[in-house]
Protein backbone atom coordinates (compact mmCIF):
# COMPACT_ATOMS: atom_id res chain seq x y z
CA UNK A 1 0.00 0.00 0.00
CA UNK A 2 1.00 3.36 -0.71
CA UNK A 3 -0.39 6.50 0.99
CA UNK A 4 1.01 10.31 0.31
CA UNK A 5 -0.30 13.23 1.76
CA UNK A 6 0.59 16.79 0.79
CA UNK A 7 3.19 15.62 -0.40
CA UNK A 8 5.96 18.63 -2.36
CA UNK A 9 9.74 18.87 -3.34
CA UNK A 10 11.86 21.75 -3.42
CA UNK A 11 15.08 22.14 -5.30
CA UNK A 12 16.56 25.04 -3.30
CA UNK A 13 14.23 27.63 -4.43
CA UNK A 14 12.09 25.72 -7.20
CA UNK A 15 9.46 23.98 -6.95
CA UNK A 16 8.85 20.87 -8.77
CA UNK A 17 5.74 18.99 -6.77
CA UNK A 18 3.12 20.27 -4.68
CA UNK A 19 0.18 18.90 -2.71
CA UNK A 20 -0.04 15.63 -3.70
CA UNK A 21 -2.34 13.10 -2.38
CA UNK A 22 -2.43 9.75 -3.32
CA UNK A 23 -3.49 6.75 -1.98
CA UNK A 24 -2.49 3.06 -4.01
CA UNK A 25 -4.19 0.04 -2.41
CA UNK A 26 -2.72 -3.77 -2.36
CA UNK A 27 -2.78 -4.27 -6.15
CA UNK A 28 -3.53 -1.07 -7.35
CA UNK A 29 -2.38 0.49 -10.87
CA UNK A 30 -2.04 3.94 -11.28
CA UNK A 31 -1.45 5.92 -14.13
CA UNK A 32 0.25 8.83 -13.59
CA UNK A 33 0.27 11.74 -16.46
CA UNK A 34 1.23 15.24 -16.69
CA UNK A 35 3.28 17.78 -19.39
CA UNK A 36 7.29 17.62 -19.09
CA UNK A 37 8.15 19.16 -16.47
CA UNK A 38 4.91 18.54 -14.01
CA UNK A 39 7.06 16.42 -11.76
CA UNK A 40 6.35 12.91 -13.03
CA UNK A 41 9.80 11.45 -12.41
CA UNK A 42 10.50 13.47 -8.83
CA UNK A 43 7.11 12.00 -7.57
CA UNK A 44 8.40 8.64 -8.69
CA UNK A 45 11.34 8.53 -7.25
CA UNK A 46 10.09 9.63 -3.91
CA UNK A 47 7.47 6.98 -4.12
CA UNK A 48 10.13 4.23 -4.97
CA UNK A 49 12.12 5.48 -1.97
CA UNK A 50 15.27 7.69 -4.06
CA UNK A 51 14.36 10.88 -2.94
CA UNK A 52 13.28 12.59 0.28
CA UNK A 53 10.26 14.55 0.32
CA UNK A 54 10.42 18.29 1.28
CA UNK A 55 6.62 18.76 2.23
CA UNK A 56 4.00 15.99 3.37
CA UNK A 57 4.41 12.75 3.87
CA UNK A 58 4.75 9.50 2.49
CA UNK A 59 4.01 5.89 3.79
CA UNK A 60 4.70 2.50 1.94
CA UNK A 61 4.43 -0.85 3.38
CA UNK A 62 7.01 -1.90 0.78
CA UNK A 63 10.55 -2.74 1.95
CA UNK A 64 13.53 -1.09 -0.02
CA UNK A 65 13.67 -4.66 -1.01
CA UNK A 66 10.74 -4.52 -2.60
CA UNK A 67 10.88 -2.07 -4.88
CA UNK A 68 11.32 -2.17 -8.35
CA UNK A 69 11.97 0.96 -10.20
CA UNK A 70 12.36 1.49 -14.15
CA UNK A 71 14.05 5.11 -14.15
CA UNK A 72 14.85 7.28 -17.74
CA UNK A 73 18.81 5.70 -18.02
CA UNK A 74 18.53 1.87 -17.62
CA UNK A 75 20.89 1.78 -14.33
CA UNK A 76 23.05 -0.62 -15.98
CA UNK A 77 26.86 -0.47 -16.73
CA UNK A 78 27.41 -0.34 -20.44
CA UNK A 79 30.84 -1.73 -20.24
CA UNK A 80 29.10 -5.21 -18.44
CA UNK A 81 27.02 -7.42 -20.55
CA UNK A 82 22.99 -7.63 -19.52
CA UNK A 83 24.46 -11.36 -18.20
CA UNK A 84 26.77 -9.59 -15.87
CA UNK A 85 24.53 -6.87 -14.89
CA UNK A 86 21.68 -8.88 -14.24
CA UNK A 87 24.34 -11.00 -12.01
CA UNK A 88 25.53 -8.22 -10.12
CA UNK A 89 21.83 -6.63 -9.30
CA UNK A 90 20.65 -10.64 -8.63
CA UNK A 91 23.62 -10.79 -5.65
CA UNK A 92 22.81 -7.28 -4.23
CA UNK A 93 19.13 -8.37 -3.98
CA UNK A 94 20.08 -11.59 -2.96
CA UNK A 95 17.40 -12.89 -5.51
CA UNK A 96 16.94 -17.04 -5.40
CA UNK A 97 17.81 -19.29 -7.96
CA UNK A 98 19.22 -16.47 -9.68
CA UNK A 99 20.54 -17.91 -13.07
CA UNK A 100 17.58 -19.42 -13.62
CA UNK A 101 15.24 -16.05 -13.36
CA UNK A 102 18.00 -14.03 -14.88
CA UNK A 103 17.52 -16.60 -18.03
CA UNK A 104 13.94 -16.76 -17.73
CA UNK A 105 13.83 -13.02 -18.03
CA UNK A 106 16.20 -12.69 -20.93
CA UNK A 107 14.34 -14.83 -23.06
CA UNK A 108 11.63 -13.37 -22.46
CA UNK A 109 12.56 -10.47 -23.34
CA UNK A 110 14.38 -11.33 -26.76
CA UNK A 111 17.88 -10.55 -25.13
CA UNK A 112 19.40 -14.34 -24.47
CA UNK A 113 21.09 -14.41 -27.58
CA UNK A 114 23.01 -11.32 -27.35
CA UNK A 115 23.36 -11.80 -23.12
CA UNK A 116 27.28 -11.78 -23.66
CA UNK A 117 27.39 -8.92 -25.65
CA UNK A 118 28.67 -4.92 -23.91
CA UNK A 119 25.27 -3.18 -22.97
CA UNK A 120 27.12 -0.37 -25.10
CA UNK A 121 26.60 -2.05 -28.11
CA UNK A 122 23.05 -2.79 -27.55
CA UNK A 123 20.40 -0.31 -29.16
CA UNK A 124 18.24 2.28 -27.10
CA UNK A 125 15.26 -0.15 -27.25
CA UNK A 126 17.10 -3.46 -26.44
CA UNK A 127 18.84 -1.21 -23.61
CA UNK A 128 15.34 -0.64 -22.02
CA UNK A 129 14.04 -4.00 -22.33
CA UNK A 130 17.18 -5.26 -19.90
CA UNK A 131 16.28 -2.39 -17.99
CA UNK A 132 12.91 -4.09 -17.57
CA UNK A 133 14.69 -7.31 -16.48
CA UNK A 134 16.64 -5.18 -14.31
CA UNK A 135 13.38 -4.13 -13.05
CA UNK A 136 11.49 -7.13 -12.46
CA UNK A 137 14.43 -9.44 -11.84
CA UNK A 138 13.53 -9.73 -7.95
CA UNK A 139 10.17 -10.09 -8.14
CA UNK A 140 9.36 -6.66 -6.79
CA UNK A 141 5.85 -6.23 -4.56
CA UNK A 142 5.42 -2.07 -5.94
CA UNK A 143 6.79 -1.51 -8.97
CA UNK A 144 7.69 2.17 -10.23
CA UNK A 145 7.54 2.36 -13.90
CA UNK A 146 8.84 5.49 -15.35
CA UNK A 147 7.85 5.96 -18.66
CA UNK A 148 8.24 2.65 -19.18
CA UNK A 149 7.16 1.90 -23.34
CA UNK A 150 10.16 4.71 -24.32
CA UNK A 151 12.02 3.25 -26.79
CA UNK A 152 10.61 0.54 -27.11
CA UNK A 153 9.21 -1.15 -30.64
CA UNK A 154 5.83 -2.84 -31.64
CA UNK A 155 7.24 -5.83 -30.29
CA UNK A 156 8.97 -4.71 -27.25
CA UNK A 157 5.75 -2.67 -26.50
CA UNK A 158 3.48 -5.87 -26.97
CA UNK A 159 5.51 -7.51 -24.09
CA UNK A 160 5.34 -5.10 -22.04
CA UNK A 161 1.56 -5.01 -22.48
CA UNK A 162 1.49 -8.62 -21.44
CA UNK A 163 3.79 -8.34 -18.73
CA UNK A 164 1.67 -5.53 -17.02
CA UNK A 165 -1.63 -7.47 -17.47
CA UNK A 166 0.00 -10.41 -16.12
CA UNK A 167 1.54 -8.58 -12.75
CA UNK A 168 -2.16 -6.39 -12.67
CA UNK A 169 -4.10 -7.44 -8.91
CA UNK A 170 -0.91 -9.35 -7.82
CA UNK A 171 1.26 -6.33 -7.72
CA UNK A 172 1.29 -3.39 -7.08
CA UNK A 173 2.10 -0.48 -10.08
CA UNK A 174 2.69 2.73 -10.45
CA UNK A 175 2.93 4.00 -14.11
CA UNK A 176 3.96 7.39 -15.90
CA UNK A 177 3.32 7.67 -19.18
CA UNK A 178 2.38 10.28 -22.08
CA UNK A 179 0.14 7.56 -23.46
CA UNK A 180 -2.05 6.46 -21.31
CA UNK A 181 -4.55 5.14 -23.26
CA UNK A 182 -1.82 2.31 -23.89
CA UNK A 183 -2.59 1.16 -20.32
CA UNK A 184 -5.81 2.77 -19.76
CA UNK A 185 -7.63 -0.54 -19.32
CA UNK A 186 -5.70 -1.52 -16.18
CA UNK A 187 -5.30 1.12 -14.29
CA UNK A 188 -7.38 1.46 -11.25
CA UNK A 189 -6.34 4.85 -10.24
CA UNK A 190 -4.94 7.95 -12.34
CA UNK A 191 -3.13 11.31 -11.20
CA UNK A 192 -2.90 13.88 -13.51
CA UNK A 193 -0.23 16.69 -12.35
CA UNK A 194 0.03 20.10 -13.29
CA UNK A 195 2.63 21.57 -14.86
CA UNK B 1 29.19 -12.88 5.86
CA UNK B 2 26.34 -11.27 3.44
CA UNK B 3 28.08 -7.85 3.56
CA UNK B 4 31.06 -9.49 2.41
CA UNK B 5 29.73 -11.28 -0.52
CA UNK B 6 28.00 -7.66 -1.53
CA UNK B 7 31.42 -5.51 -1.50
CA UNK B 8 33.28 -8.39 -3.41
CA UNK B 9 30.97 -8.59 -5.85
CA UNK B 10 31.30 -4.75 -6.17
CA UNK B 11 34.55 -4.73 -6.02
CA UNK B 12 34.60 -7.26 -9.00
CA UNK B 13 32.62 -5.31 -10.85
CA UNK B 14 35.04 -2.09 -11.03
CA UNK B 15 37.34 -4.30 -11.55
CA UNK B 16 36.40 -6.04 -14.48
CA UNK B 17 34.69 -2.54 -15.53
CA UNK B 18 38.61 -0.98 -15.46
CA UNK B 19 39.89 -4.04 -17.84
CA UNK B 20 36.64 -3.53 -20.54
CA UNK B 21 37.51 0.16 -20.52
CA UNK B 22 41.05 0.61 -19.26
CA UNK B 23 40.66 4.26 -19.27
CA UNK B 24 42.07 4.89 -15.42
CA UNK B 25 44.91 2.63 -14.81
CA UNK B 26 47.10 3.29 -18.11
CA UNK B 27 46.73 7.36 -17.17
CA UNK B 28 47.42 6.57 -13.60
CA UNK B 29 50.55 5.06 -14.86
CA UNK B 30 51.52 7.50 -17.26
CA UNK B 31 51.05 10.20 -14.78
CA UNK B 32 53.11 8.51 -12.41
CA UNK B 33 55.88 7.83 -14.23
CA UNK B 34 55.87 11.00 -16.53
CA UNK B 35 55.58 13.03 -13.37
CA UNK B 36 59.34 11.43 -12.15
CA UNK B 37 60.56 11.85 -15.62
CA UNK B 38 60.07 15.53 -15.25
CA UNK B 39 61.34 15.72 -11.98
CA UNK B 40 64.49 13.74 -12.97
CA UNK B 41 65.57 16.33 -15.55
CA UNK B 42 63.88 19.56 -14.02
CA UNK B 43 65.60 19.62 -10.68
CA UNK B 44 68.90 19.27 -9.48
CA UNK B 45 70.91 16.06 -9.34
CA UNK B 46 70.73 14.12 -5.94
CA UNK B 47 68.32 15.95 -4.15
CA UNK B 48 68.21 15.85 -0.09
CA UNK B 49 66.37 12.74 1.04
CA UNK B 50 63.39 15.74 2.22
CA UNK B 51 62.95 17.01 -0.77
CA UNK B 52 62.72 13.28 -2.91
CA UNK B 53 60.26 11.93 -0.07
CA UNK B 54 58.40 15.20 -1.26
CA UNK B 55 58.64 14.71 -4.49
CA UNK B 56 57.39 10.99 -4.08
CA UNK B 57 54.15 12.14 -2.31
CA UNK B 58 53.04 15.03 -4.83
CA UNK B 59 53.12 12.54 -7.45
CA UNK B 60 51.09 9.72 -5.45
CA UNK B 61 48.85 11.86 -4.34
CA UNK B 62 47.89 13.38 -7.70
CA UNK B 63 48.26 10.19 -9.26
CA UNK B 64 45.27 8.97 -6.94
CA UNK B 65 43.64 11.90 -7.46
CA UNK B 66 43.30 10.77 -11.09
CA UNK B 67 42.44 7.48 -9.68
CA UNK B 68 40.02 9.34 -7.96
CA UNK B 69 38.22 11.47 -10.21
CA UNK B 70 37.05 8.41 -12.34
CA UNK B 71 36.26 6.34 -9.79
CA UNK B 72 32.42 7.29 -10.15
CA UNK B 73 31.88 7.92 -13.47
CA UNK B 74 30.57 4.54 -14.48
CA UNK B 75 27.93 5.07 -11.95
CA UNK B 76 26.95 8.73 -13.35
CA UNK B 77 26.97 7.85 -16.93
CA UNK B 78 23.72 5.87 -16.94
CA UNK B 79 22.83 6.97 -13.24
CA UNK B 80 23.89 3.54 -11.87
CA UNK B 81 24.62 4.71 -8.24
CA UNK B 82 20.61 5.12 -8.32
CA UNK B 83 19.87 1.52 -9.02
CA UNK B 84 23.22 0.53 -6.23
CA UNK B 85 21.32 2.88 -3.73
CA UNK B 86 17.96 1.19 -4.13
CA UNK B 87 19.12 -2.27 -3.75
CA UNK B 88 18.69 -4.21 -0.23
CA UNK B 89 22.77 -4.10 0.48
CA UNK B 90 24.20 -1.87 3.26
CA UNK B 91 25.32 1.38 1.24
CA UNK B 92 28.61 1.32 2.76
CA UNK B 93 29.42 -1.71 0.82
CA UNK B 94 29.11 0.33 -2.08
CA UNK B 95 31.90 2.88 -0.31
CA UNK B 96 33.98 -0.40 0.61
CA UNK B 97 33.72 -2.03 -2.91
CA UNK B 98 34.96 1.08 -4.53
CA UNK B 99 37.40 2.37 -1.97
CA UNK B 100 39.15 -1.46 -2.80
CA UNK B 101 39.41 -1.59 -6.46
CA UNK B 102 40.23 2.02 -6.36
CA UNK B 103 43.08 0.98 -4.03
CA UNK B 104 43.87 -1.71 -6.63
CA UNK B 105 44.49 0.65 -9.49
CA UNK B 106 46.54 2.58 -6.82
CA UNK B 107 49.34 -0.25 -5.66
CA UNK B 108 49.15 -1.02 -9.50
CA UNK B 109 50.10 2.10 -10.51
CA UNK B 110 52.74 2.25 -7.61
CA UNK B 111 54.36 -1.29 -8.23
CA UNK B 112 55.73 0.37 -11.33
CA UNK B 113 56.15 3.51 -9.67
CA UNK B 114 58.44 3.23 -6.91
CA UNK B 115 61.31 1.50 -9.01
CA UNK B 116 61.43 4.39 -11.10
CA UNK B 117 61.18 6.75 -8.57
CA UNK B 118 64.28 4.60 -6.85
CA UNK B 119 66.27 4.21 -10.10
CA UNK B 120 65.67 7.96 -10.68
CA UNK B 121 66.05 9.88 -6.95
CA UNK B 122 67.24 7.27 -4.01
CA UNK B 123 66.31 4.03 -3.04
CA UNK B 124 62.84 3.36 -0.43
CA UNK B 125 63.73 1.85 2.93
CA UNK B 126 61.12 -0.68 3.81
CA UNK B 127 59.22 2.18 6.44
CA UNK B 128 58.89 4.14 3.40
CA UNK B 129 57.06 1.23 1.48
CA UNK B 130 54.93 0.69 4.31
CA UNK B 131 53.85 4.50 4.64
CA UNK B 132 53.17 4.06 1.11
CA UNK B 133 50.75 1.08 1.97
CA UNK B 134 49.47 2.63 5.06
CA UNK B 135 48.73 6.00 3.15
CA UNK B 136 47.00 4.41 0.02
CA UNK B 137 44.81 3.05 2.56
CA UNK B 138 43.37 6.39 4.01
CA UNK B 139 44.19 7.76 0.35
CA UNK B 140 41.35 5.57 -0.97
CA UNK B 141 39.00 5.76 2.07
CA UNK B 142 38.37 9.81 2.00
CA UNK B 143 38.90 10.13 -1.46
CA UNK B 144 36.37 7.57 -2.88
CA UNK B 145 33.87 9.36 0.04
CA UNK B 146 34.22 12.56 -1.31
CA UNK B 147 34.05 11.12 -4.86
CA UNK B 148 30.60 9.92 -4.13
CA UNK B 149 30.25 13.34 -2.52
CA UNK B 150 31.67 15.36 -5.71
CA UNK B 151 29.96 12.85 -8.59
CA UNK B 152 26.42 14.54 -7.75
CA UNK B 153 27.88 18.07 -8.29
CA UNK B 154 27.96 20.12 -11.18
CA UNK B 155 31.08 21.19 -10.81
CA UNK B 156 32.31 18.13 -9.52
CA UNK B 157 36.07 17.84 -11.14
CA UNK B 158 36.89 20.76 -8.97
CA UNK B 159 35.05 19.70 -5.94
CA UNK B 160 36.99 16.94 -5.46
CA UNK B 161 40.46 18.23 -5.27
CA UNK B 162 39.15 21.12 -3.43
CA UNK B 163 37.87 19.04 -0.61
CA UNK B 164 40.44 15.65 -0.96
CA UNK B 165 43.93 17.67 -0.78
CA UNK B 166 42.96 19.54 2.58
CA UNK B 167 42.41 16.16 3.97
CA UNK B 168 45.10 14.26 2.68
CA UNK B 169 47.37 17.06 3.98
CA UNK B 170 48.12 14.80 7.37
CA UNK B 171 48.68 11.78 4.65
CA UNK B 172 51.18 14.03 3.20
CA UNK B 173 53.41 14.43 6.84
CA UNK B 174 52.90 11.01 8.00
CA UNK B 175 54.23 10.06 4.47
CA UNK B 176 57.24 11.96 4.24
CA UNK B 177 58.17 11.39 7.90
CA UNK B 178 57.83 7.58 7.45
CA UNK B 179 60.16 7.75 4.48
CA UNK B 180 62.22 10.72 5.87
CA UNK B 181 62.38 10.90 9.47
CA UNK B 182 65.48 8.63 11.60
CA UNK B 183 62.60 6.83 13.39
CA UNK B 184 59.47 6.64 11.26
CA UNK B 185 57.57 4.54 14.13
CA UNK B 186 55.56 7.90 15.00
CA UNK B 187 54.71 8.41 11.51
CA UNK B 188 53.49 5.04 10.57
CA UNK B 189 51.28 4.66 13.87
CA UNK B 190 49.97 8.00 12.43
CA UNK B 191 48.75 6.91 9.62
CA UNK B 192 46.84 3.81 10.91
CA UNK B 193 45.53 6.02 13.04
CA UNK B 194 44.41 8.34 10.65
CA UNK B 195 43.41 5.45 8.28
CA UNK B 196 41.11 4.20 11.08
CA UNK B 197 39.52 7.34 12.31
CA UNK B 198 38.60 8.13 8.29
CA UNK B 199 37.84 4.45 7.42
CA UNK B 200 35.16 4.68 10.41
CA UNK B 201 33.82 8.07 9.58
CA UNK B 202 33.29 7.22 5.62
CA UNK B 203 32.12 3.72 6.61
CA UNK B 204 29.19 5.25 9.08
CA UNK B 205 28.31 8.01 6.98
CA UNK B 206 28.47 7.08 3.27
CA UNK B 207 24.44 6.34 3.58
CA UNK B 208 23.78 10.01 3.72
CA UNK B 209 26.14 10.82 0.76
CA UNK B 210 23.74 8.90 -1.56
CA UNK B 211 20.42 9.83 0.07
CA UNK B 212 18.60 12.22 -2.15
Amino acid sequence: MLVARGLGKRYGEKRVLRGIDLELSRGGFLVVTGANGSGKTTLLRICAGLAQPTEGRIERDAERAQVGYLAHEPLVYRELSALENLELYGRLYRVPERRERIGMLLERYGLWDVRHDRVADYSRGMTQRLALCRTLLHDPALLVLDEPFTALDESGAALLDAQLAELRGERTLMVSTHDPGRVASLATARLELAA
Amino acid sequence: MTYARDVGALARKDLLLELRARDTLPAMLLFVVSTFVVFHFSLPAHPSRLAASGLLWVAILFTALLGLGRAFVPEREQRVLDGLVLAPCDRSAIWLGKSIATLAFLVAAEVVALPVYALFFRPLSGAAVLGVALADVGICAVGTFLGAMAVTTRARELILPLLFLPLAIPIVIGGVGSGAADSPGRYLGFLVLYDLLFAVVCWASFEYVVAE
